[in-house]
Order: C-alpha cells, then structure tokens, then sequence
C-alpha cells in the first residue's frame, strides 16, 4: 500500500466504530512523551542531530519487540504534501506543532490507533486513540509500545522526577490521557460551565475540541489529566475515571431530563438541523459541526432512525478543509468548500437512508 | 461587493473599528468576521499560552526573582541559559533539570502535585530504581510503625530494609 493509499482511506477505526459509553464518548486517548539521555530537545537541536534521532527511532521500530505490535510504517513530514500533513492533523494523529518541523516524522500502524510523533516538542509522543470510552486500554497500549522502544533507545529518566520532557509540564510519568465527550445537553442547560469549573480543581482540564471554553464547536470537550509529576500512571487514570463517568451521567440524566420536560423542542431542533444537512447547498464548518452535533443527540435519543451514530465524528473530521480538498482533488476556495462540504454531508447522510 | 479578507464570499457583515482615535472600515463575509472577531477577542484579552503561564509563575516566584544567582545559570551540555528557559518555558535537553535545579525552586511543585516521581520506572534501570523507591517506602512505613508503637512490625521492617540495603551496596538489587 502506498503512503497515499494509507492516508487517503478515509479513516482510522476510531473513526467508524463506536466502542463502549460512545452515546457520550467519542474517543479516549493516552500520550506518552518520552527523550533520548543526553540530547538536546528538538526545540534547540540542530538540524542534523533531530535527523539523526530519526533514524535511530526508524530504526528502533524495526525491532522485534515493535512489530510484534503490528505494520507500522515511518511517514517524514517533508515526504508529504501539504495537504496530506493537514490530514493528519485533521485526524488528530499528529499536532500541528509537528507539521513545522522540517526533520518531524510520524510513525504510524495501520488502523491508526498507535503511533509515534518523532522530533515533536519531545523526541517520540507516543499515543494510543481508541474509539468510545477505553482509557485504560489506551493506556495499555501505549505502554506496550514504550516497553517496546525502550528495549532499544535509552530515555532521559531521573529517579526523582520520572521521565525528563521539553516542557516542565508533562515532566515524570510525560502521560496524558483524555477523552473525547459530545455534551450537547449540558451545553443547552447551561450546566457546562459548573463542570468546567469544578474539574479544574481536581487536577484535570477540560476545554472545546475546536472553538474555546463553554462555546465548544459541535459540543465536544476533551478532559485530561494536568498533573504528570507526584501521581502514578494508574492513580492518574483512576482520577480521570472518577470524573469522566460523573460527567457521562450526568449527560445522560440531563438528556432523560429534557426528553421529559420539552420533547418537541428538542425533536425540532434535531429534526431541523436533520433537514438542513440533508438538503444545503452550502454550509461552513461550524454551522455543519452543530448541525452534526444536533443529529447526533437525536441518534442517541431516538429520535433519528436509521442513521449510524458514528456520523458526527466521521463528518465532523472528513468535512475540515483538507481532507474535503483530498477527498474532491482540488484546491478550493472557502465558498466552493462550503458547497462541498454540503454536498458531502448530503452523500453520506443518503448512503444511511 | 466582495469580503476584503478572502476575496471571494460576498462581503455581509460591515463594522466600523476605532482605535486611538483611527478609524477604519471593514466589510467581510460572515466567516471571515467570525475569524476576525475571534482574533479582536485575542487582542483585548491577549495571547494565552502554558508556556507564558509558566513564566509568568515563575517571576512571580520569590525564590527565583529575589536570589540573583539564576541568571548566570547555565546547562553545560547544551548551552540554555535559565533565563532563556525562563523565556520560552521549556528546557533545552535533558540536563537542563539538574543545571538549573536551584532556579527552579518550587516551580514543579507548583505546576505540579509534587516532585517526586511515583509512576512508571524503564524497566533497564528498573531493578536499582525500584529498589530504591521501595526503601523510601518502607522507611517512611517504619515510622509510621514506631509512631504508633507497633515495635514488632517494626522489627520486621527494619530486618527487610537492612537486607535490601545491603542488596543495593553490593549492586544486586
């Protein structure tokens, strides 16, 4: 398979399927940071050493203990277009930190869930994306593929504060693990904002996939872990827990709550949002992303039938400029993008019914 | 009329901007305002970055603006200096820690729940690291135990330390 042929198809397995919890979560994810003893960060190296690491990293992955954990294959940022990088970031597998770097690789397994950002802010970003609530398995593997590497690269580790990272920030167990969640009820309650605010104080973030603060675009958030110093891999994960399933029912009971008190609201709104995905001629990303994100919740309620749920994060990924540009094979400006994102929608909304 | 920003949507929305007394005029699509709006909102609250947190953490940290030492802190390895790091909030290489260690002061206490590292040790320098974290912990246990005056768990403990710390001498742990 080519390196085209790998990014083009249209998405990794996080994307189509749903995995557990998936009426409130869209994705669980774990990063591992992790650098080479006595190497300057990429922020500082010169252009030759980050080359180097490279292929020292290639090269690592070419161990037996790294490919018992699948096909990866390297992919160097200057190797691919413009738009095939934006993809990439499109499908949060690599940061836009990375698309920068000129000597910035990732490492890739085929279905996308596993991969390695080499010569990002720290030399490798492992991370693991899994579809739906599975943060400890996320974590799992991560962890195998750290296991894996450090058969054979030497990481900076100090026995006082853990793993060594560019940013004091992610220094000691250089973990971060988050999830995904689709909040559109807490969003139109208002209810939102208590949660931001109290999850701050127990040593997680929580902030809008795309758009700021409360005014999330499509209603996504991503809550992680903040604190990498002083708490254990599994300790961290038990916090994140704790507070994610509070929020998951909470969604859910103010979801049975509005069922109840203003039903034909709320099949309104879904129903119109329904009527204007399946038949705009023109949309822009954020109208598509909250009109994705009303079809979603009357998915989850019943209200929509016949349409699979995995469409909100499927759309909501596949309609950003770069991949609608790959997609159609032509650069465009943002009036032909927002007809081609409609008639995107309104494809893929026909294949389910 | 067409949006001055990208040229190419019709220009819907029309705002007038004064600033310090200069006015100007723009006309722009719907989407391109929304962006615009979004950076105007940036310029009044300002750019927001973990970084400039950091730093900012920093120089309000007494241990690090009142002493005058750091300045000249210097990480022979790759060059940093602690008020580059200061700067930019992110050290140059792995040595940077040590090199600057008296600079940083309770800064990863603070960004952080403590400093000292409990989670995942590489398993090549396991056996020795581990060790080590286990004789923290049960001398830390120890006294707990004499606290509470349970001598003979006590006893106990202090056998198993002493075996493990003559495991580590002789480099076996």
């Amino acid at each position: 398979m080519s390196v085209s042929d790998f990014i083009q198809r249209a998405s990794g397995r996080w994307l189509r399927e749903d995995g557990p919890e998936s009426d409130v979560v869209i994705s669980s994810r774990v990063r591992i940071a992790r650098n080479l003893e006595d190497r300057a960060f990429p922020m500082v190296a010169a252009e030759e050493d980050q080359q180097r690491l490279l292929t020292e990293v290639t090269s690592a992955a070419q161990a037996d203990e790294v490919r018992k954990l699948g096909e990866f294959h390297m992919l160097p940022m200057r190797d691919l277009t413009p738009v095939t990088r934006q993809v990439l970031v499109e499908k949060h597998l690599i940061s836009p930190t990375l698309l920068e770097s000129r000597v910035g690789a990732v490492l890739l397994r085929m279905d996308e869930e596993l991969s390695v950002m080499v010569n990002e802010e720290d030399h490798l970003r492992m991370q693991c994306l899994l579809p739906g609530y599975q943060p400890v398995e996320a974590f799992h593997q991560a962890d195998r593929l750290d296991d894996a590497f450090e058969q054979t690269l030497n990481f900076a580790f100090d026995e006082q504060k853990g793993y060594l990272t560019a940013c004091p920030t992610n220094v000691g167990t250089g973990m971060r693990a988050s999830v995904m969640m689709h909040l559109p009820v807490l969003v139109m309650t208002g209810q939102i904002n208590r949660i931001l605010s109290a999850v701050g104080h127990v040593g997680l973030a929580v902030r809008g996939i795309y758009g700021e603060g409360s005014d999330a675009l499509g209603n996504l958030f991503q809550i992680s872990n903040q604190i990498t110093l002083g708490q254990s891999e599994q300790e961290i994960l038990h916090n994140l827990n704790a507070v994610a399933l509070q929020i998951i029912d909470h969604e859910r009971n103010a979801r049975q709550h509005l069922m109840r008190e203003a039903r034909e609201k709320v099949e309104d709104r879904v129903c119109r949002s329904f009527g204007i995905l399946a038949y705009a001629r023109q949309i822009d990303s954020r109208e598509a992303m909250e009109r994705l994100s009303d079809v979603r919740l009357g998915i989850d309620l019943d209200i929509i039938k016949g349409v699979s749920a995995s469409i909100l994060k499927e759309l909501m990924v596949a309609t950003q400029p770069a991949f609608l540009q790959m997609f159609f094979g032509q650069e465009m400006n943002p009036q032909e993008r927002d007809g081609k994102r409609a008639a995107m929608i309104r494809d893929r909304l026909r294949q389910d019914t | 009329m067409l949006c001055e920003e990208c040229g190419e949507r019709p220009a819907t929305v029309h705002f007038t901007e004064i600033v310090q007394g200069r006015k100007s005029e723009f006309h722009l699509c719907e989407a391109c305002a929304r962006e615009k709006g979004a950076q105007a909102y940036h310029m009044v609250s300002g750019p927001f970055s973990v970084n400039q947190l950091l730093t900012g953490l920093m120089h309000m940290d007494p241990a690090v603006t009142e002493s005058s030492a750091e300045p000249t802190l210097r990480c022979d390895h790759c060059g940093m200096t602690f008020s580059q790091f200061a700067q930019v909030g992110r050290f140059g290489c792995p040595r940077c820690y040590q090199a600057f260690a008296p600079g940083l002061g309770g800064l990863l206490k603070r960004v952080q729940s403590s400093d000292q590292h409990v989670g995942k040790i590489p398993r090549r320098r396991g056996g020795h690291a581990a060790a080590r974290r286990e004789l923290t912990n049960m001398k830390h246990k120890l006294q707990e135990c004499v606290m509470e005056e349970r001598f003979e768990d006590a006893a106990a403990l202090r056998d198993k330390i002493r075996v493990l710390e003559q495991q580590l001498a002789a480099g076996t742990g």
